[in-house]
């Protein structure tokens, strides 16, 4: 039996959602509480001295960057859903193995060639750098998924490896783009690797919201297609469906929706691996509702660990994956244990 | 050598001739002819590394033959697409590597993903296919704390789920399957492998049954006493070939077992029916 029915699991997400955006709209060097959010929308007329400069905290700098946040985070849970799905294997997640920091490379490289190309910085922006990171993610996603799998399955360990690899060359490649940068390349390209959402603005936020709104559209029509691939390739196959095109579409929209959040925000390990697994612990492994829930606890754990990072060393702040690293690398050594003892 | 009975007025469900496998160039299968029409139960035995799984795959489209002709339900296999071809043929493999939390009921449920017979029939058929392999009282445990056997069994409710004849479901006017059910076809990789006694003669009963309907079977099986009891038509295995075709009856003779297997038996009457039995 199930932890939570799927209608259940929804019900408390969506009542989950405003109450961390709530604490996310508090919390930062200057706490702004419950009474003053009152006051500042329902009661306008009420006499708070600081009023016009919450307002301008929450609606310029907080409530963007719990948008970008929960974008965010729902884009890395929902592919680490599909990713799970695509491997099999429920180790699988965007940083892990690699595809992240594939595309942290390309988003360098965009920086990078991009001022290097364009001194003016016209070709800074965001859908550029988002380009470099969904070639440098796809690269990666494609090299892993032919390196680890075979028709009989995912090698766990020759996945985990082709990540550390991927991710060695990763690194090694953005130090040599870290050679060809001036400062400020230097200071993006750094941010990048800590994971980061300070720089949210509400353009950033419409950009990603449509790439979102993509996602959001496409994804769920392969969750019939991911329950029979569960089952195994060949089992699939014989149940209809066209596998290599399946995990073609996979790839590609696994890439694009780490990209989009690497190209915003870095790379954030582990909320890929933790959430779609805590969701199936609680109504079990069926994409149709895997897939929704993932995400929406994906954005819930995001902005509450963003929250914790303006928090925990205020006024000044963690990067935000380091915040989830500290929750995730305990939960993957969990993990890795449960999965000896099954063996 | 050309397998079995002359077509007659039964339907050829599926045709090889000449058919020849290799990968990497390891012949795997030669000049395979074979032969099963709708409604027949045809066992596949040999030794380990016989060509027995090979042959399913070649069949079942996950390899594809390197030379010969192959008609499945009357048309060149290859003219199926993967999508048609799931709605009338289900794969059993020998193997399942489900490694998920499904529950028992949503693992069966899988097998009506070729379908659209809507969401009421599914759960009718995903009941009466858990009944079929006494797997009722598993429907709402998770598949993955389910014993070797009872995975199979749940395995064998999925493809029942996916090939259910119509005329199971008891309301004639609902269609479980688009195709007719002379047009449905199993193929099952040692289905008994791991069952029980018991479960074992459940098998038997179900895929008699299925063939009963008009379905068409064809399964690996190692037991050559359960496979008399299951199979209208026997397959003799070695090497990649077959080495004969026909009856139990024609085909479980001293001489023949000790040819593909290279073991001394006796075959004796069964007590209680006029099938072979063999000892060792």
């Amino acid at each position: 039996m199930r932890l939570l029915s799927s209608k259940g699991c929804f019900a408390l997400l969506l009542l989950g959602l405003p109450l961390a955006m709530l604490v996310g709209l508090m919390t930062g060097p200057v706490t702004i509480s419950l009474s003053d959010m009152w006051s500042l929308y329902l009661q306008p007329e009420g006499q708070n001295p600081n009023a016009a400069q919450e307002k301008l905290i929450i609606e310029v700098i907080r409530l963007p960057r719990i948008f970008l946040a929960m974008i965010v985070g729902a884009l890395l849970a929902a592919c680490g859903a599909l990713l799970q799905g695509l491997f099999r294997n429920p180790l699988a997640d965007p940083a892990l193995i690699g595809v992240s920091a594939g595309a942290s490379v390309g988003a360098s490289a965009m920086i990078v060639f991009g001022s290097l190309l364009a001194p003016s910085g016209l070709l800074m922006g965001m859908p550029l750098v988002a380009s470099g990171a969904f070639a440098g993610a796809l690269l990666a996603a494609l090299v892993v998924f032919r390196l680890a799998t075979n028709s009989r399955g995912t090698s766990v360990a020759t996945m985990l490896l082709a990540g550390i690899a991927i991710s060695a060359l990763a690194g090694a490649l953005n130090s040599l783009l870290s050679f060809f940068s001036d400062n400020d390349m230097l200071r993006r390209i750094s941010l990048w690797q800590m994971g980061s959402l300070d720089s949210a603005t509400w353009a950033r936020v419409a950009t990603c919201a449509f790439a979102a709104l993509i996602m959001a559209i496409l994804i769920p029509r392969e969750a019939k297609a991911l329950n029979a691939m569960l089952l195994g390739e060949s089992e699939a196959r014989h149940l209809g469906i066209q596998v290599e095109w399946l995990k073609r579409r996979l790839i590609i929209y696994s890439a694009l929706g780490v990209a989009i959040s690497v190209a915003v925000a870095g790379v954030i390990a582990f909320v890929g691996l933790m959430i779609p697994h805590l969701i199936r612990l609680l109504i079990g492994p069926d994409h149709r509702s895997l897939i929704p829930a993932s995400a929406l606890a994906g954005a819930i754990l995001m902005v509450l660990a963003d929250a914790l990072a303006r928090f925990a060393v205020s006024p000044a702040e963690l990067p935000v994956g380091v915040v989830t690293a500290l929750l995730g690398a305990p939960f993957f050594l969990w993990l890795l244990v449960q999965q000896r003892e099954k063996s | 050598m050309v397998a079995g009975a002359a077509a007659g007025e039964k339907l050829a469900m599926l045709s090889l001739k000449d058919v020849c496998l290799q990968i990497e160039k390891v012949p795997l299968l030669s000049n395979i002819n074979l032969q099963c029409e709708s409604g027949e139960v045809t066992v596949l035995m040999g030794p380990n590394g016989a060509g027995k799984t090979s042959l399913l795959n070649v069949i079942s489209k996950n390899y594809q033959a390197s030379s010969g002709e192959l008609e499945i339900n009357g048309a060149a296999q290859a003219s199926w697409a993967e999508s048609e071809l799931a709605k009338f043929m289900g794969v059993l493999p020998q193997y399942s590597s489900l490694d998920f939390p499904f529950l028992v009921k949503e693992v069966v449920l899988l097998g009506r993903t070729p379908h659209a017979a809507g969401k009421q029939i599914d759960a009718e058929i995903v009941q009466a296919a858990l009944e079929k392999v006494d797997g009722s009282y598993l429907a709402n445990r998770l598949y993955t704390r389910l014993s070797g056997g009872e995975k199979q069994r749940v395995q064998l409710a999925r493809v029942l789920a996916q090939v259910w004849p119509s005329s199971w479901l008891g309301k004639p006017y609902d269609k479980a399957n688009q195709y007719n059910q002379e047009n449905l076809l199993m193929l099952l990789d040692e289905p008994s492998a791991s069952l029980d006694l018991e479960h074992q003669q459940l098998l038997r009963r179900v895929v008699k049954e299925f063939a009963e309907q008009g379905g068409t079977v064809v399964m690996v099986m190692h037991d050559l006493n359960l496979a008399a009891m299951c199979a209208d038509k026997m397959t003799f295995m070695t090497c990649g070939r077959i080495v004969a075709n026909g009856s139990p009856q024609e085909l479980l003779t001293p001489e023949k077992v000790k040819h593909v297997f290279g073991v001394d038996v006796d075959v004796i009457q069964h007590p209680s029916n006029d099938l072979p039995l063999v000892v060792v």
